[in-house]
């Protein structure tokens, strides 16, 4: 079996007037030729998995997976209910939902399947798979969108679910239920009166999609949170869809994408747009945010709009500060080196200390200054139950905070000439470590000894004590 | 016509473990017990309005939530199945409820006439809203007296809490008015709950006790104060620290129902009655009556 991939993503709009009024106005028509044409291109590619994160779908604890392999109903909207209903018999592949919760799970996500008669599936969804599978053939699986989840959840759930795509080798296509602007007109209007609300959410629908024609979704992806003030009624907390739709696609920025159609609903922005996983040649990689793969603790619903100057949750940050031992302001004594730049010391001592052309470090772990946070995550949670963790990335935070001692002494890192290391799990961290390693210090050649202990002061699996000679 | 009335005004939240905690017949999941205060609260409720007689239910709902204006039920009956899509495993329900449709038009044709917005919801498909239910269960297991269901205008989320006051406090005298000129007696209810922050996991048991509690002493501290207002009779004061309440402690108010209520009550002066308080999966629940009927009768 080859490994799976998604072959295609669409954006598509959530309101029923494309199912159920297309002729009443002819940019609703044009909405749907373009879900008529999305599904032909689907049906081309023979894609064999229709995945749905749909924006009219909230919930609350984690993600819900739908799970009922043929759920049917009739779906009437709450408020365009007058034009009628949509009955609808679908096709779920509750074995892949299944396996994608579990692939949750395995990557610290709360998430559960739902597979209940009669489990109102949400207007989004109901459109997207009634244009977009009309006859049934494709099987589907439909995720929730959690109101408290920040993007490092979206994210990872996206990353669970792509374990499971290419580990089932399934030719899969990401869909994203969503309006761009969503601001409707709060009043009745006719059909033949539809246009979007104002010209500011215009003019940023139009921004986004032509970043989406040139294939730019990371950088859609960014804009979100901007996105969600500018133009967004804060139905939810984000703008999600294009975190999970970016993660879906390896957060990259040179995807191929097309507009097919860019409407209003109700004054709403409807957009339906493809994007073709061919690399188009265009649009650097810019992703600058945190690349989770695991996700950790609680999420930071009450500070949506707040994050500090480094563009953290607030919150977060100040939870990762909380945890573990005291901490302490580096001391001071002849030929001291301390920064700011570095983690605060968890004891009495400095940095380093340099002895004639002689250069010490203290053992140096990954804690972020500042912040105190720990890239890659714990190794245990504040009641000391084992969390999953990168060590690559505790590895490489490592050796970034010994760069930073190394340089405020004014020396570098090719002048280190031993390292003893120290892992809390040798056999499950030795080979990330040594990855990390080969390509960092590994490359100036340092003597080096690597340890297992049994523990370090706070919740972290690799320190490095590093002796630089400082020579002329 | 005329001489009609609000007998009672009542905040009655609509969580949906209340009702898989009873067990009722009607809904399928099955559980242990739990959230007995509130469960009692809503007893003693009921007991408090078992002698008073009246004709029909008003309710106001957050979970019928329409982004282009106020919606009314229009058909006289609505049978189906209510699966909460946020706790399916809790809220499985079969329900059968009348609806006054005479008096819903008469309450929409007095919002239109004061330039609101306004829909009936006439598609027999149509499905009623968990919260609904789940309130109109709690406070009439019966269902023997017809409801007028509104739905919630989601203003607070397009403009502010402050216009959405406003305009619920509009729609709460119109409601009001039509009352009066029907010649019904109706109980109103506001189907919420006051702080709203949820845990983001759920135990094992749904229904296990020793996990329960307010998600923060903030949320704590927001809920006392309120109730506090409505034991001391200062309805008045609830309404102008709305906007913050709303904010602060993320409030289910932003629906709408509370700042209705009060509306339909005239901003009441005298004490409500607090039949219970409680928190389910973390957020603040409490049991509120204002008794119009006996507050008419001691000043007549
Ligand atoms: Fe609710």
């Amino acid at each position: 079996m080859s490994e799976g991939e998604i072959v295609a993503s669409f954006v598509v709009p959530v309101h029923p007037h494309t199912v159920l009024a297309p002729e009443q106005n002819p940019g609703w028509s044009r909405l749907r030729a373009a879900m008529d044409e999305a599904a032909n291109t689907i049906k081309e590619l023979e894609a064999d998995l229709l995945i749905i994160y749909s924006t009219t779908w909230p919930s609350i604890i984690g993600h819900q997976l739908q799970a009922d392999p043929n759920p049917e109903w009739v779906m009437v909207d709450h408020d365009f209910h007058d034009l009628g209903s949509i009955h609808y018999s679908f096709n779920i592949d509750a074995q892949f939902a299944h396996a994608w919760n579990q692939a949750n799970h395995e990557r610290g996500l709360q998430s559960r399947c739902v597979n209940y008669k009669g489990f109102p599936i949400d207007v989004g969804s109901v459109v997207a798979l009634t244009l977009l599978n009309p006859d049934n053939i494709i099987p589907a699986v439909i995720v929730s969108s959690n109101v408290y989840a920040n993007r490092s959840e979206t994210t990872v759930m996206a990353k669970a679910c792509l374990d499971v795509v290419k580990s089932t080798g399934r030719k899969a296509v990401a869909i994203t239920a969503m309006s761009l602007s969503n601001r409707m007109f709060t009043e009745f209007i006719e059909a033949g009166d539809d246009r979007i609300h104002s010209l500011k959410d215009d003019e940023w629908n139009r921004k986004i999609l032509e970043f989406l024609s040139e294939g730019r979704l990371e950088d859609v992806g960014q804009l979100s949170r901007t996105i969600q003030q500018q133009i967004r009624v804060r139905k939810v907390v984000a703008f999600k869809p294009m975190w999970w739709l970016s993660a879906m696609n390896g957060n990259r920025n040179d995807l191929t994408g097309q507009v097919l159609a860019y409407e209003a609903i109700h004054g709403a922005g409807g957009a339906v747009v493809h994007l073709d996983p061919t690399p188009s040649g265009q649009g650097d990689k810019e992703y600058d945010e945190d690349d989770v793969e695991y996700f950790h603790g609680e999420r930071g619903v009450l500070d949506t709009a707040e994050t500090n100057e480094n563009g953290e949750d607030i919150v977060e940050a100040m939870e990762s500060k909380s945890s573990g031992p005291e901490l302490w302001e580096p001391t001071k004594a002849e030929g001291s080196v301390n920064t700011e730049s570095a983690p605060k010391p968890v004891g009495a001592y400095p940095h380093a200390r340099r002895v004639g052309d002689m250069l010490f470090l203290s053992g140096v772990g990954p804690r972020q200054p500042g912040t105190n946070a720990i890239p890659g995550g714990p190794i245990h949670d504040k009641e000391g139950e084992p969390m999953d963790y990168d060590i690559k990335a505790q590895t490489h935070a490592v050796v970034e905070n010994v760069r930073r001692i190394v340089e405020e002494a004014g020396a570098s890192m090719e002048q280190i000439v031993d390292v003893t290391t120290f892992l809390v799990d040798m056999k499950r961290d030795f080979a990330g470590y040594n990855e990390v390693w080969a390509e960092t210090l590994g490359l100036v050649g340092p003597t080096r000894t690597t340890l297992a202990i049994d523990a370090l002061p706070t919740p972290i699996a690799v320190e490095m004590k590093v002796i630089l000679h400082l020579g002329q | 016509m005329g001489g009609g009335k609000i007998v009672a005004g009542c905040l009655a939240p609509h969580p949906p473990h209340l009702v898989y905690a009873e067990n009722p017949p009607q809904n399928e999941p099955v559980a242990e017990g739990g959230w007995e205060q509130l469960r009692w609260g809503y007893e003693r409720l009921r007991e408090s309005l078992a002698d008073i007689e009246y004709d029909a239910i008003v309710l106001l709902s957050p979970h019928w939530q329409t982004y282009v204006g106020t919606h009314f039920l229009g058909l006289p009956n609505f049978k189906s199945l209510s699966v909460d899509p946020v706790f399916p495993n809790l809220f499985r329900y079969h329900y059968d409820l009348s609806i006054d449709v005479d008096l819903a038009k008469a309450i929409h044709d007095e919002a239109q006439a004061s330039g609101m917005p306004v829909k009936m919801m006439e598609n027999p498909d149509f499905r009623v809203d968990y919260g609904t239910i789940t309130t109109g269960h709690l406070f009439n297991p019966e269902w023997d007296k017809p409801l007028v269901v509104l739905s919630s205008n989601r203003s607070t989320a397009y403009y502010s809490v402050e216009v959405m006051q406003e305009m619920m406090i509009e729609l709460g005298k119109a409601t009001r008015r039509a009352i009066e000129a029907s010649g019904k007696r109706v109980v109103v209810l506001a189907s919420n709950s006051l702080s709203h922050r949820h845990f983001t996991t759920e135990s094992e048991l749904p229904e296990d006790m020793s996990k329960e509690h307010i998600t923060s002493h903030a949320m704590h501290l927001w809920d006392m104060r309120m109730i506090k207002y409505m034991r001391d009779g200062e309805a008045q004061r609830i309404l102008d620290e709305m906007p913050e309440f709303t904010e602060q402690a993320i409030a289910e108010s932003d629906g709408g129902g509370l700042s209705w209520l009060l509306s339909t009550l005239d901003v009441p002066d005298y004490p409500a009655i607090l039949h219970g308080y409680g928190t389910i999966i973390g957020t603040g629940n409490a049991i509120v009556e204002w008794p119009c009927h006996k507050h008419e009768e001691e000043n007549s």
